[in-house]
């Protein structure tokens, strides 16, 4: 099972606020601190250090926030000698009251990994060679030049992370948008928390993150569809846990195909768990809210006072009754109903939401279903009610608000030119100079335009596509094209970095200095612990080196971006944000450094604290003049004009909208017969670049697997730790199965397995089935938030006839979990 | 006497055409996912639309001819003549040009269920308003999306 469940024979750690050093393998939520409805969450503080250091060693202790997934636990770095030796949870922070999860205590041994990059390197035929910054940077600047004379901005395009800094993330929006004036600006977020962003700016009109993890202490019913938080928020589930083992515990709703350790929470707690059919999110929401309506557990003062559109939801949610959605879902009408009672009934309802609906199908329709939900029973902006659509990385949010993932930095609407000329204003640039004639190119229509050859630049930031977009052979052969200049800026040899023209070695967390802004708002500051290994440089920095090198100039003639510094940029960046939701105006380095237990925007003269919960007083950032987006068609994706929005929404409500249910485009069929869902597991980020490379987290689930019910094992003839083949029309991945508790019909298979520890580097081998989940990945994406869908592939499922290989550590139900 | 066989007649024709231009762009375009896939969508719209159409219009005594879809022979060369360019920049021109003839079409269709539903009105004939009223959006809708496409590839296109 991918959920990792603490093996008999280690007792349980006891809670304590003195410091503990668990085995967070064994044990990864550690011991239980029940607490009851509105007290505060108890701390526990959890450390890790480095084999014989003692904690009386560590010579500073240096403020920071979790790296490897959204939930930003604080966390100090233990110092020794130059070195990371370990990390200590911090107990006075919000987030998390000390504690950590294992990617938190383990992780941080990848920064001192042998094979970091340390040089800058250079294409010289087919391999790449060692180089100075000046040779490496010279190359970029001069084909950047070229192609800015040969085609105009156009052919240049940036594709980011969501590992990154704010200022790193600003200072690329400002040179991308700005100085160069390319639309082509994107994230990685465009696979991990796209729909969270559009569903919010269904919604409300505007991005932003509308409750706090804080929710948690006060629920009493808290709905988790497609959050397997057990594993991608292990601090986030542990405050759940503790509600669940205290006095007054909430009940949960876990909507997944597969019983996880939510699920199992959720039947527990007298809640439900429904394990719908993978592709009927959207027809599932549609039958709870047609419940909840039909059983008048509606607010209507609240929806009357706050929204639009109530009537359009009904009538739209009226053609799913229970019967019909549970054939579409493959669910009891009756396990629908008991859902909705339990939705019905909560007096204080915290929904959650992630991949499992923002990479599946209709993933923007089915996540802003989740949102009418809590607005119309009422349920939003008080301890208790609250919406948080997740995120997976630690930046996301950053991406998100500072404009580099296809948005405009401080959630500024591409689609109103008093916008796009106020940010011109702060770089102080002609508004002509930022493209804004559509929304910024999302990532996955680059990579077309790379394919078709009219984007002849891309500059890959603290990413590796060649392993996390869908389907993979295209990618390489997208990526590996001749015409192509790839510029690759990252801390080990990824799989992306071996096809590069240039790469340039990065600095990472603990190495450089900037903010983070978590899933709930909370913005923490990392501070510089060491130095980056051989020539490594922060990613500002290159990004700032590269401005001067090109001689950007603002409208003044002096050099553009203005800042120089990682504090400097942060300035820049929140005087930007001033009048915006995510206003940063009460916050700088100084102010986080004093107030490390984390603040969350808006921080400014009116909320100098930050601000717990937005839309308190349900008001919203929603007026057409203000808001962040008019909306956008959520079936064809279509944007609305300003006419439309205007007319839909004049007086900044919230907006109900409601969407028809539409049959997948990729379903099971004869030779194609099971769902194959990808996901991420608690011991592995991404694409390992880190978690492979620590020696706890890579022991665990040294290689990946495949998980599938006994029935449908017994079918393919397949035993526990059976090598066996999952195909779909894209391509195969080779794995060993593991007999779970997943839906009949459905295949699960983790995505963080590339090639970069196999003899071949960066592909499967020659004639070899892959071992990357993404090999299998159909390219398809939701229209409304152009996230790709990992998690709606049709597959087949083959036993290996040979199974003379030597048996992967994972095999079997009894191997490392 | 009432020309009401003519307006269904002609949107069974537009609305047939609508949709066998909506089945071919996947086949023309089969490296452009956001259009195959939308398109797919659309499709299912225009063809349910199609069928809600003949049947009402058996009810009111008039039978719609139909039209066959274009020989799938033909879908499968256009698609081996599309792949076999995916790499060039100019096919999106062509994809330029038939976004602008679907923009056109759906346009179009969505007009002429406007004037079913304008005639129903002044006939009385519920059965009519309530089809149009559920169709035609579909029809804008498709129109929406292929502006909206337009906007957004076009300034690649073009610039480069």
């Amino acid at each position: 099972m991918s959920e990792p469940s603490p093996r008999p024979s280690s007792p349980p750690s006891s809670p304590s606020s003195t410091p503990r050093d668990r085995d967070a393998i064994a044990d990864p939520w550690g011991a239980r601190c029940p607490y009851a409805a509105g007290e505060t969450w108890p701390a526990r503080v959890d450390v890790h250090l480095a084999d014989g250091v003692r904690e009386e060693d560590v010579e500073r202790w240096v403020p920071t926030a979790s790296l490897l997934h959204s939930n930003g636990d604080a966390m100090d770095i233990a110092v020794c000698d130059g070195r990371v030796v370990g990390v200590r949870g911090r107990a006075d922070d919000r987030v998390n009251r000390g504690r950590l999860g294992p990617k938190d205590l383990y992780a941080w041994q990848a920064n001192a990994s042998a094979d970091r990059l340390t040089r800058p390197l250079v294409r010289d035929g087919d391999r790449l060679v060692e180089t100075d910054w000046n040779t490496a940077m010279g190359r970029v600047v001069d084909r950047t030049r070229t192609l800015l004379r040969e085609q105009g901005p156009s052919a240049i395009g940036f594709y980011t992370s969501g590992q990154l800094f704010a200022e790193e993330y600003y200072s690329l929006a400002a040179i991308a948008h700005g100085a160069i004036g390319t639309n082509h600006v994107d994230g990685n977020t465009r696979l991990c928390t796209a729909t969270a962003a559009a569903a919010l700016k269904e919604t409300f009109a505007c991005d932003g993150q509308p409750g706090s993890y804080g929710d948690v202490d006060h629920a009493d019913v808290i709905a988790l569809f497609g959050h397997n938080a057990a594993e991608t928020q292990p601090v986030l589930w542990m405050r759940i846990l503790d509600r669940l083992a205290g006095p007054t515990p909430p009940r949960l709703l876990c909507v997944d195909p597969r019983r996880t350790a939510v699920a199992r929470a959720a039947v527990e707690s007298g809640g439900v768990h429904l394990a719908p059919l993978p592709g009927t999110n959207l027809a599932l929401m549609n039958g709870l809210l047609h419940q909840v309506i039909a059983d008048d557990r509606i607010d209507h003062g609240y929806v009357d006072a706050h929204t639009v559109g109530f009537d359009e939801l009904a009538a739209g949610v009226a053609e799913y009754p229970p019967g019909r959605v549970a054939d579409i879902c493959g669910l009891d009408a009756e396990e629908i109903r008991a859902a909705a009672r339990l939705l019905g009934s909560a007096e204080r309802l915290l929904s959650t939401v992630l991949q499992g609906f923002y990479q599946s199908h209709q993933a923007t329709a089915a996540a802003v279903q989740v949102n009418n939900l809590n607005l119309v029973r009422g349920m939003l902006g008080r301890p208790g009610c609250g919406i948080l659509q997740m995120n997976g990385q630690p930046t996301a949010e950053n991406t998100r608000e500072c404009g580099a993932d296809g948005d405009m930095a401080g959630f500024r609407n591409w689609n109103n030119d008093a916008h796009v000329a106020e940010l011109a204003r702060h770089w102080n640039l002609d508004p002509l100079q930022i493209p804004h004639m559509a929304p910024p190119t999302h990532a996955m229509q680059m990579f077309r335009y790379v394919e078709q050859g009219t984007i002849r630049m891309l500059w890959v930031s603290a990413t590796n596509p060649a392993v996390s977009m869908p389907d993979l052979a295209r990618i390489r052969r997208i990526l590996g094209q001749e015409r192509l200049f790839l510029v690759v800026q990252d801390i080990f040899p990824s799989e992306t970095a071996r096809l590069a023209d240039v790469v340039l070695p990065a600095a990472t967390w603990a190495e450089k200095t900037g903010c983070f802004t978590n899933a709930d708002r909370t913005v923490h500051l990392s501070d510089k612990a060491v130095d980056p290994p051989g020539d490594a440089r922060a990613d500002l920095d290159i990004l700032l080196d590269f401005a001067r090198r090109m001689d950007f100039r603002d409208a003044d003639g002096r050099p553009f971006p203005a800042w120089h510094d990682a504090e400097s940029a942060f300035d820049a960046w929140a005087a930007s944000t001033a009048g915006r939701p995510c206003d940063y105006t009460g916050l700088s380095h100084a102010t986080l450094r004093a107030r490390a237990s984390g603040v969350q925007w808006p921080c400014n003269d009116a909320h100098p604290d930050g601000t717990e919960r937005l839309y308190a007083d349900g008001r919203f950032w929603s007026a057409p003049d203000e808001c962040e987006s008019y909306g956008r068609d959520l079936v064809t994706g279509a944007p609305l004009e300003e006419t439309e929005y205007r007319a839909l929404n004049p007086d900044a409500k919230a907006v109900l909208k409601a969407a028809e249910f539409l049959p997948p485009r990729t379903a099971p069929d004869d030779e194609y017969p099971f769902a194959l869902v990808t996901g991420r597991t608690i011991h592995h980020f991404h694409t390992r670049t880190k978690t492979g490379r620590t020696p706890e987290l890579r022991d665990a689930a040294p290689e990946p697997w495949i998980e599938c019910s006994a029935t449908d094992a017994r079918r393919c003839g397949l035993g526990d730790g059976d090598l066996a083949d999952v195909r779909t029309a894209q391509g195969a991945v080779r794995a060993r199965v593991r007999i779970t508790e997943t839906r009949d019909g459905v295949l699960f298979v983790p995505f963080h397995y590339g090639y970069w520890d196999t003899p071949a580097g960066d592909r499967p081998g020659d004639g070899e089935p892959g071992r990357a989940a993404n090999e299998t990945v159909p390219t398809d994406w939701d229209p409304v938030s152009k996230q790709p869908l990992f998690k709606i592939a049709a597959a087949a499922l083959q036993r290996v006839p040979d199974q003379s290989g030597t048996a992967a550590p994972t095999a079997g139900s009894e191997g490392v979990r | 006497m009432s020309k009401i066989a003519l307006v269904l007649r002609e949107l069974g024709r537009s609305q047939t055409s609508l949709l066998h231009e909506l089945q071919a762009l996947p086949d023309r375009h089969p490296d452009e996912h956001e259009i195959v896939h939308t398109a797919h969508d659309l499709a299912g719209w225009a063809a349910a639309d199609l069928q809600r159409l003949g049947e009402t219009a058996a009810d009111t005594g008039v039978a719609l001819r139909s039209w066959p879809r274009p020989a799938p022979l033909r879908g499968a060369v256009a698609a081996r003549a599309a792949r076999s360019v995916r790499h060039r920049p100019e096919t999106g021109l062509l994809l330029l040009a038939d976004l602008r003839r679907l923009h056109r079409k759906a346009a179009g269709v969505a007009l002429d269920w406007t004037l079913l539903a304008q005639a129903a009105q002044a006939m009385r004939r519920a059965a009519l308003v309530e089809l149009a009223g559920a169709c035609s959006p579909h029809a804008h809708q498709t129109a929406t999306w292929a502006r909206s496409q337009l906007v957004v590839v076009s300034p690649q296109v073009i610039a480069s």
